[in-house]
């Protein structure tokens, strides 16, 4: 049967007739038309049955038209725009929208699946930690059946296309919601100057009035919305946001919102605009307009398809121009419900009225009387006929207390619809998450905003704020924006309040659950509190019988609450339920946290632009375009890319780092030495501070002289090591390793800011002012001098001592230090010279066949020298005692970060790990690194170890492999064969040795 | 009433009406043998093994909200053993071969899934770690693989090798995997009831009695309650319950966050950490994306974080995982972290006599549960510290025979 848009009505709605659009659903083509959403577009054609329930795979449709909703959850789009769980009452529609139902196999009508409905009085709330106990070893398997009857629609299968950005926003007055209540808050917000931003869910603003017809001043209230809409696009100083969602509310005023730029086009169509915008802003005031949403009352099998919420039922028939049925019953607890029983019939539903209060009066009641609307009063609907369309209810009149029916009392009502309302709940999720208090109002049955916290300062107004009249919302509205504006220093006109003409409403009745012929829990029939996880009235019971009745044990123990919807209608009921079990209020019973975000947030919009290259953003030296150029293979080093060795065509890292080493010890090689952490140091307490951040001593430093420092953390452990120089009097500037950069910064103004705030010393991070290119080898200081007039010899120049001149024309600081052991110059220049410079040297270099190298080649170098690298060599748990070096642990300072630790008993022990040399029994075998010295050779684990290799290489200068290792009482062994076992079985043997396999005496670096 | 396929099906018979309370919620008793303060995990498994194993029975248990309302509740429920250190591999080691067994041991599922869990390499830097780690790992007998590249494609085939760090190996924990948190508490809850311990909710300490340096008992909102010996087993708030009886304990508290996606049909079968990233992931049996966040950079107790931490998280998730960028955050949420100077717990006697700490397990305390409440007990009932405990003593602070998993590990906290 084609469908036709039957339930289209013939004139109306906010929707555009001249744009007709075609979609499919499971494959079906339909049409729908412009300003229609997914979900009044298949209400439109008919279409019911939208999806199964997460646990008992029962039929679902339609249940609320924004996003609340818990059933209609599709899988929207195909191939890399595939995206699962959307909620068809969001998805706006256009051209070729593709969707599919979920949770379904093999197809919606038929699902196999559905035996768990079956089966639903084995698996109540829980069961699963009662059983798949037996056998022990069967659990995994039980799982993967139990893995594959969960999860809703499918994760997407490939990369995302959309592109996704960021935006920083700060304002005076950030209005949420563009209602009633907070268009007037952006009016009188707007006329006093603030800055204001005002961000809404939906396409178009005006909140309610979109769907609930009103008048504002005499005129249509959308026209007031028209209008005030219009004059506050016109204000500069307003920022108006729709399809924008305020996810989280975070401390000091700090909202999130995610704008969903492009979602209403059909994929890959948006141009140049990003998909979705996340927009991070912060406010000096808030103004929280968030609405409120309907809860349904909670009777038998209120579930079906066709069960939906009064209002929602109301706006597909304003908003949307959709009658989903001609025949509806509506089943209330309150008067706003008869306002819906009144729209449908004037467009022509047959509509019964079933009202829990035993006498409601009131405007609205004697309208629907006046339009021929039955109303069954003290009456409850009790069963519903139709399993995946509803057919019509069963209803029966209520006892005086309203825990019983009267069974005498059963009539039946054809219907395909059964529009229900229990109320409405204030939407203070945002309030919530502000840290803000919670007070439970008996007039409404829901919880208002109570006292907020100082750090976030909001005011909430309108149905968030509990009230549901328009008049008052308008006030509130206008009340809010003004004071917001005022407390951000703009003081404005606050106007009188636009007339609005509403009903007024009688009192409702609170029955958290509706009973019916069996009791609840205890028949055929569910009675559903929360609708996409399954979870039923007769659960709660369960879970209190068994002792989960706190909040929180009962959210976890039934999941109410913890479904894609997060309990957007359900969580209340739950509360209300759980209290009248526990014979207490309900603000005695508490509330469960409202966590972010409040609708689901695109793990992509969070990611921003900061994917592939500018996820954490690769760093490149001034050099590195002709490292590019040059055959170099990277290694990533902290942020940084840096060259890990130069390869010559084909050659393989082994040869090319064993050609390297041979060029730096015997003629020349130059590396990058750019990425080195460089931090300026400068200020009176400059000398102090390095005698308390390293183990030596540094007031007597002459100023351009270099010295080599060991940082050692609290407990006396190695934290990071370089070469700091005096420039000045009060100047110094310190290295630190390439990756610990940015972590000595942090401890040095850790320290300054938190110990010693009354100190003079400011440290700033210089290391992308300076590109360093490092000289290495005999003929450094020839080719050097081919660039310098800088006197070089040893006496005007000595080892350890730096010197300002220029180098190839350009201001440089050459500093003479080594970390490869031989004479060796590291020439610092302003980065924007770093590439001139170091291709001068390459030029220069060539007579002296200069090679450049790289990270590898360096490593080799400096193991043969017996230096370390710290946290290769050490691991957060090494002294200076233990890597030999206690020379470098001044024994006169009075104080250094690390020195009372030095000397606790187990850190000034014999015996400890220490830094040794090992040479493998092979020569030619490189010991791997990370494998462990044990004490004994065992056939099989456990076997305990002595130590571990840190540091192995092929080293050419030495002619045979070396290593370094940290080893028990690794001094005392000097000469001893240990043995290395590894994970795949192989034995290795080595002798203990010495750490500094070359040039023992440091000869050629001072040379 | 023992559970089973065979008592739900009596129970289903009866709309399970007969089902009885999982644990009593008695009135607090004048004196205990043993009380222990914190219902989170460690705290019921500490109850438990005391009554089980050390013949303990007058025991109480109190929580001062709801039980497993703190870090129990809110971890990333990960469970491995492959740690660095000798003393660390031991403690969860044993955690890992209490795990096995445990739902039957409890007659509670607590769904112990050795589904596999890898820990990523990104550089060179990281290869050093995971080779030293595994083949220690190894040596005390642990179980532990060392994947390539290609291997780990094929145990996450969605997964992008060559991202902004390429992914250079992995270290597999086979045995390493996941549980479910909540049935955790409330399994040891339900068999230390039925063993005669009480357990008291709402609860809450607020001092405690000390006479001449032996505690006697702790003052409550419900009263004073008495006892020979007091295990504390507070996460978070374990410095504050300390400042109470005059004891200053090393540690720091910062909020750390995790987060779940909405739930979609299965995906990742296995348990991904890295540290090079700092990303991990599992995923649910209900379908869940299961990711845990960094701490945020400064101390507080507030059980949430900043919006920050989730960015850098989600970054480095769809930089490893592209497919995942249009999956959508359903939860967020943050418990508060006890951490200590090098990241392992402290499970300890203090200078208070009978007053017994276990805390300071930082970010990763859930996996550790059933080893840290036995070894706990032990140590509370008998005259020496269980000797798997022995080394996380108080005193490694004063000697400095620190257990640095976090410098060890280079682990990003």
């Amino acid at each position: 049967m084609a469908r036709y848009q039957q339930n289209r009505l013939p004139t109306g709605g906010r929707i555009d007739r001249g744009r007709r659009m075609s979609f499919t659903f499971d494959g079906e083509e339909m049409h729908g038309y412009a300003g229609d959403t997914l979900a009044s577009a298949l209400l439109a054609n008919d279409v019911r049955m939208v999806g199964r329930s997460f646990k008992y795979h029962r039929p679902r449709g339609i249940f609320s038209a924004g996003a609340e909703e818990p059933n209609a959850l599709v899988q929207l789009g195909e191939g890399a725009y595939s995206e699962p769980n959307m909620k068809a009452t969001q998805v706006e529609l256009y051209e070729g929208l593709k969707s599919e139902s979920q949770n379904r196999w093999p197809n919606l009508r038929f699902d196999i699946a559905s035996i768990n409905s079956a089966a639903s009085r084995l698996i109540p709330a829980g069961f699963y930690y009662k059983t798949f106990m037996w056998p022990a070893s069967m659990w995994m398997t039980y799982e993967k059946w139990i893995r594959k009857s969960a999860g809703l629609g499918k994760a997407p299968t490939h990369a995302d296309p959309d592109r996704y950005e960021h935006r920083y926003a700060h304002c005076d007055v950030l209005i949420v919601g563009a209602g009633p209540a907070g268009l007037a808050a952006a009016l009188t917000a707007g006329r006093s100057g603030a800055r204001v931003i005002v961000v809404d869910e939906q396409s178009e603003f005006g909140g309610t009035l979109l769907s609930h017809p009103a008048e504002i001043d005499e005129i249509p209230a959308m026209e007031w919305v028209g209008a005030v809409t219009a004059e506050l696009r016109g204000l500069d100083n307003v920022t108006l946001l729709s399809r924008t969602t305020v996810i989280g509310y975070y401390d000091y005023n700090y909202l999130v919102a995610l704008e969903r730029v492009t979602d209403h086009l059909p994929p890959g169509t948006g141009g140049s605009l990003p998909r979705q915008r996340l927009w991070k802003i912060r406010a000096t005031r808030v103004v929280l307009a968030t609405g409120a949403i309907e809860r349904g009352l909670v009777f038998a099998d209120n579930d079906r398809p066709g069960v939906m919420q009064a209002g929602a039922v109301r706006s597909y028939i304003n908003r949307y121009s959709v009658l989903p049925a001609s025949n509806i019953v509506v089943f209330t607890n309150n008067d706003s419900a008869y306002r819906t029983a009144i729209d449908a019939s004037a467009n022509g539903s047959t509509v019964t009225v079933v009202d829990i209060r035993s006498s409601p009066r009131g405007e609205l009641i004697d309208k629907a009387e006046q339009a021929n609307i039955m109303v069954f009063r003290g009456s409850a609907v009790t069963a519903v006929q139709g399993r995946t369309r509803i057919r019509g209810v069963e209803i029966m009149r209520l006892n005086a207390a309203g825990h019983g029916v009267i069974r005498s009392s059963t009539t039946k009502v054809d219907c395909a619809i059964v529009a229900t309302s229990g109320g409405w709940t204030p939407t203070i999720h945002l309030h919530s998450q502000a840290g803000s208090k919670l007070i439970y109002d008996e007039s409404i049955a829901g919880y208002v905003p109570g006292d907020g916290v100082n750090i976030n300062p909001h005011r909430s107004a309108g149905a968030c704020n509990g009230s549901f009249d328009l008049g008052k919302c308008l006030q509130e509205g206008l009340r809010a924006g003004h004071a917001a504006a005022s407390d951000a220093g703009h003081e404005g006109e606050m106007p009188i309040a636009p007339r609005a003409s509403m009903e007024v409403e009688g009192p409702m009745r609170v029955l958290w659950t509706i009973p019916c012929k069996h009791p609840v829990g205890r028949g055929p029939k569910k009675h559903f509190h929360e609708l996409q996880n399954d979870s039923t009235v007769g659960d709660i019971h369960l879970a209190v019988r068994e002792g989960f009745s706190s909040v929180e044990h009962l959210k976890r123990y039934t999941t109410t609450g913890m479904a894609t919807d997060q309990g957007k209608t359900s969580n209340l009921i739950a509360l209300g339920v759980l209290s009248g079990l526990r014979r207490e209020p309900v603000q005695s019973t508490g509330v469960t946290t409202f966590r972010p975000p409040y609708t689901p947030l695109t793990f992509g919009a969070v990611v921003g632009q900061n994917r592939r290259e500018l996820f954490l953003q690769e760093r490149k030296t001034a050099m590195h375009p002709w490292h590019d150029r040059n055959g170099a293979v990277y290694e990533d080093v902290g942020d940084w890319k840096r060259p890990r060795y130069f390869s010559t065509g084909q050659e393989s890292m082994d040869r090319a780092v064993q050609r390297e080493c041979l060029a730096v010890r015997n003629s020349i090689g130059m590396m990058d030495a750019s990425t080195l952490g460089k931090i300026d140091i400068q200020g009176r307490d400059s000398a102090w501070l390095l005698d308390m951040m390293y183990t030596n001593a540094w007031s007597k430093l002459e100023t351009g002289r270099c010295r080599y420092g060991l940082m050692l953390n609290e407990h006396g452990m190695v934290f990071d090591d370089g070469v700091t120089t005096r420039i000045g009097e009060h100047h110094y500037h310190m290295t630190t390793t390439t990756g610990g950069a940015a972590r000595v910064l942090t401890w040095l103004e850790e320290w300054l800011q938190t110990e010693w705030p009354e100190k003079q010393v400011y440290c700033t991070s210089v290391t992308e002012q300076w590109a360093v290119a490092a000289i290495n080898g005999p003929a450094a200081r020839d080719l050097l001098s081919e660039l310098t007039d800088m006197p070089l010899d040893a006496e005007s120049f000595p080892f350890m001592s730096m010197r300002e001149g220029r180098v190839a024309g350009v201001p440089a600081r050459v500093f003479r230090i080594s970390f490869s052991g031989e004479l060796s110059y590291e020439i610092n220049v302003p980065a924007h010279h770093g590439l001139y410079l170091w291709e001068q040297l390459v030029e220069h270099g060539a007579r002296y066949d200069l090679c450049p190298y790289g990270t590898e080649s360096m490593h080799v170098l400096r193991a043969e020298k017996g230096f370390i690298i710290v946290g290769q060599d050490t691991d957060g748990a090494v002294t200076p005692d233990d890597l030999g070096m206690d020379w470098i642990v001044s024994k006169k300072k009075q104080d250094f970060i690390g020195r009372r630790s030095l000397s606790r008993s187990d850190t000034a022990r014999a015996g400890r790990k220490q830094l040794v040399g090992l040479l493998a029994e092979d020569p030619k075998q490189v010991l791997p690194e990370g494998a462990h010295i044990v004490a004994e050779v065992r056939d099989k684990p456990p076997m305990p170890m002595l130590g571990h290799v840190t540091s192995s290489y092929m080293s050419p200068n030495v002619g045979r492999s070396i290593a370094l290792a940290l080893l028990e009482d690794g001094r005392n062994r000097m000469g001893e064969q240990v043995s290395l076992k590894l994970m795949d079985g192989r034995v290795m043997r080595a002798t203990v040795v010495d750490p500094v396999f070359y040039d023992k005496d440091g000869a050629r670096a001072r040379g | 009433m023992k559970y089973s396929i065979f008592s739900l099906l009596r129970n289903s018979l009866n709309h399970h009406q007969g089902w009885q309370l999982a644990w009593r919620s008695p009135d607090p008793k004048p004196r205990y043998d043993v009380l222990i303060v914190g219902g989170g995990g460690h705290g019921l498994a500490t109850a438990y093994y005391l009554a089980k194993e050390c013949g303990i029975r007058s025991v109480a248990v109190l929580e001062k909200g709801w039980l497993g309302g703190g870090n129990t509740g809110r971890n990333t429920t990960i469970v491995r053993s492959n740690y660095l250190w000798d003393e660390s591999a031991a403690l969860y080691d044993h955690a890992v071969d209490l795990w096995h067994g445990l739902s039957q041991e409890l007659n509670y599922n607590v769904m112990y899934s050795p589904r596999g869990l890898l820990h990523l390499a990104h550089s060179v830097h990281d290869m050093q770690e995971i080779s030293r780690r595994g083949n220690s790992n190894h040596l005390n007998g642990i179980d532990a693989e060392f994947l390539d590249p290609r291997q780990v494609k094929e145990m996450v085939p969605f997964i992008n090798l060559n991202c902004r760090y390429p992914v250079m190996g992995a270290l597999l924990q086979r045995r390493g995997g996941t549980a479910r948190h909540d049935a955790v508490a409330w399994g040891y809850a339900r068999a230390a009831d039925e063993m005669g311990v009480d357990i008291i909710q709402n609860c809450e300490v607020t001092g405690f009695r000390i006479d001449n340096g032996t505690v006697r008992g702790v003052e409550t909102s419900r009263g004073f309650i008495g006892a020979n010996k007091v295990g504390c087993v507070a996460a978070g708030h374990s410095s504050v319950l300390a400042g109470m009886a005059g004891l200053r304990l090393p540690l720091e508290s910062f909020p750390l966050q995790a987060l779940v996606s909405e739930p979609v049909k299965p995906v990742i079968d296995c348990v991904v950490m890295s540290n090079g990233v700092h990303a991990y992931i599992s995923q649910s049996d209900k379908g869940e994306l299961v990711i845990g966040a960094s701490s945020d950079d400064y101390n507080s107790y507030t059980q949430r974080g900043g919006f920050n931490v989730i960015e850098d998280t989600i970054g480095a998730i769809v930089e490893l995982y592209p497919i995942f960028s249009r999956m959508r955050i359903l939860r967020q949420w943050g418990g508060v972290v006890d951490v200590t100077v090098d990241r392992s717990p402290l499970i300890s006697r203090t200078s208070v006599r009978n007053l017994f700490f276990n805390c300071g397990w930082g970010t990763g305390g859930f996996k550790a549960t059933p080893a840290s409440g036995r070894v706990f007990a032990h140590s509370i009932a008998g005259e020496e510290m269980h000797s798997i405990a022995a080394p996380f003593s108080i005193d490694r602070f004063h000697s400095g025979a620190l257990v640095d998993e976090g410098a060890a590990a280079a682990v990003a906290h």
